[in-house]
């Protein structure tokens, strides 16, 4: 900081906290600076669209967008939620009780 | 993962750029902001403090506050200031909403790190404003069915308790408190001995303490606390006019005299721990300067510390409002003699103002007022655990037996209702972070409940909590390395 000096411990939190939130997003495959944001989504939960693409392999991942929704759909990294669950896509996933076997249920979304 | 980007629907108005929520202070000419709730320090420079200046007057858009101070500061810096002063949060959006008060609860099975055993109900003084057998007491003991002192299976049941109950903590504190502590002194020793046993057993540490009014100081009784290193806090008034007044025997004898010399004992023989002097403030006995000079220079304890009387409204002893302006001048120069003798590394006996720089140095931002019902419990002489000694017997404070270990539902019950999401009184407040509504024993006498936050205190705190960030920002410049001493 150039302005502001932090002056307790808390305020040493707060300075590391808003450096660690300027780094950029990394990719997993390369040495991360330490403490980047690591995307922690695909290690913890199996997500249709970042880790099959629509024929089951991988070399579609992410195409096209329309596929690549469920992220979206649980963690809401859209301005708006999209699917949208409420209004237009109340039954989007009632066909996929598990990702992991379902996931070819799902249908496409276009936002 | 693709996220999309939308196009504005409609041309956007520049944000208006508004104060939030802090407290601003000044020392050795630099100027401060203590966030609230989070209770992080920053010092301001020159730029970022005209820059709250002007959004002093009324919000305004980063463009405006540019143009009203760019005769004096470059773009560059206005711009690197306004982004600083927004990620730090003491700036923001002029429609944000205020920082929500946390509510979440700390953790199940929170560690108790210390329990106080009030080893007697008896006390062979009768000090006017005791609040465990005046006119505010909340327990009758001379009626109740508590025993009159603890025996020595209670005792170790309280020992045992402690150990399960402290969990992974490798270290403990067991402080005897009572009545008179040394009423009970045979307990005493049994206590200590089985609780070193049994913490060696299970590979922890007991470290003891005990308050007494030191009228029953024995030097075999020193000697025995000075090889156990167990600490001593005395309840002392001060000299002889300010302790007789309200520190009396049952005849109405002042106690000074009977005191004085087993004091002097105690501090010549016991060196293994620190021994502190506890001083309860009325409004006939407020001349701290002479009090503290008496027991620290005079008498030769190591540290002074000073509470004011708990009592219900308009006891003729209760502080008013001039006793508090003048309690709080006397602490301001006690604590600028504090930070001098800081500065140069050298003790100084003042215990009131050490607390509170540990606190503003960590930052903490408190939930509740103190450790009462979470890391600390009390327990009475019948073996009943309690929110705090101030409660023990109190069947409603009470958080189960040492022998049945602690009441989960009723602690959580506790936990629940003390939050300080609950107290929208001091919501508003920037001290919260280290008041957090204050004692709940001093509310529970002053209001009767012990949910309710202390408001006849509130001037007294937040012009004390402002003294200490005053102090502790001047300390941070003359004397930086000092602050070492509060990180553990």
């Amino acid at each position: 900081m150039k302005n502001l000096k932090p002056i307790n411990q808390k305020a040493g939190r707060i300075e590391a906290q808003i450096r660690r939130e300027q780094l950029d997003v990394v990719g997993l495959e390369s040495q991360p600076p330490e403490g980047a944001n690591i995307p922690l989504g695909c290690s913890l939960v199996f997500f249709p669209g970042w880790e099959v693409d629509s024929d089951g392999g991988t070399a579609g991942l992410c195409q096209p967008v329309e596929r690549d929704l469920f992220d979206c759909h649980l963690a809401c990294f859209w301005p708006a939620h999209v699917p949208d669950q409420l209004n237009h896509s109340p039954d989007w996933t009632a066909k996929c009780a598990s990702a992991q076997k379902d996931w070819r249920k799902l249908d496409l979304v276009f936002p | 993962m693709t996220v999309l980007t939308t196009e504005p629907l409609m041309v956007e108005t520049p944000t208006q750029l508004a104060l939030r929520e802090f407290h601003p202070f000044e020392a050795s000419g630099a100027r401060y902001v203590y966030l609230v709730p989070s209770a992080g320090i920053f010092q301001l420079d020159e730029p970022s403090g005209a820059i709250l200046d002007v959004l002093a007057q009324g919000p305004r858009s980063d463009d405006e506050i540019v143009g009203a101070l760019g005769q004096r500061f470059s773009e560059e810096t206005l711009r690197d200031g306004l982004t600083e002063l927004q990620q730090i949060r003491v700036i923001g959006d002029v429609g944000a909403p205020r920082e929500q008060v946390v509510n979440d609860l700390p953790p199940e099975g929170f560690p108790l790190t210390t329990m106080v055993l009030n080893v007697t109900n008896k006390c062979n003084l009768a000090c006017t404003y005791c609040y465990e057998y005046g006119e505010d007491k909340i327990v009758d003991t001379t009626c109740s069915d508590q025993p009159k002192f603890m025996a020595d299976d209670t005792a170790r049941d309280g020992v045992e308790f402690l150990l399960k109950e402290s969990g992974p903590l490798k270290v403990a504190h067991l402080t005897f408190f009572g009545g008179e502590t040394l009423l009970n002194f045979p307990v005493l020793q049994d206590t200590v001995a089985y609780a070193r046993k049994r913490a060696e057993e299970e590979g922890k540490r007991i470290e003891f303490s005990l308050t007494t009014n030191a009228t029953l100081l024995r030097p075999e009784i020193i000697e025995w606390l000075a090889e156990n290193e167990i600490g001593v806090t005395v309840s002392i008034d001060g000299p002889k006019e300010v302790q007789d007044k309200m520190r009396v025997f049952h005849s109405g004898k002042g106690s000074y005299e009977t005191v004085q010399p087993k004091i002097k004992e105690l501090l010549r023989v016991h060196t293994s721990r620190p021994i502190g002097a506890r001083v309860t403030l009325t409004r006939e006995n407020l001349d701290i300067h002479r009090i503290y000079k008496h027991l620290h220079e005079e008498m030769g304890f190591w540290e002074v510390g000073f509470a004011p009387v708990t009592t219900a409204p308009d006891r003729d002893y209760e502080i008013q409002d001039e006793g508090y302006v003048r309690m709080l001048a006397q602490f301001g120069e006690l604590a600028r003699d504090w930070l001098e003798h800081a500065v140069e590394n050298r003790h100084h006996g003042f215990s009131n103002i050490k607390d509170t720089l540990e606190e503003i140095h960590k930052g903490v931002s408190k939930a509740y007022p103190c450790g009462a019902g979470l890391g600390l419990m009390g327990v009475s002489t019948g073996g009943d655990v309690a929110l705090c000694h101030r409660f023990a017997a109190s069947d409603d404070h009470n958080f189960g037996t040492v022998a049945d270990g602690i009441d989960r539902d009723k602690q959580r019950e506790f936990l629940e209702e003390h939050h300080i999401k609950n107290k929208t009184d001091c919501h508003t407040c920037w001290a919260r972070p280290i008041c957090s509504g204050g004692c709940y024993h001093e509310a529970n006498t002053r209001y009767g409940e012990t949910q309710a936050p202390n408001l006849h205190f509130c001037t007294w705190v937040r012009s004390w909590t402002h003294t200490c960030l005053e102090i502790y920002g001047e300390l941070s410049e003359r004397n930086p390395s000092y602050l070492a001493r509060f990180d553990a």
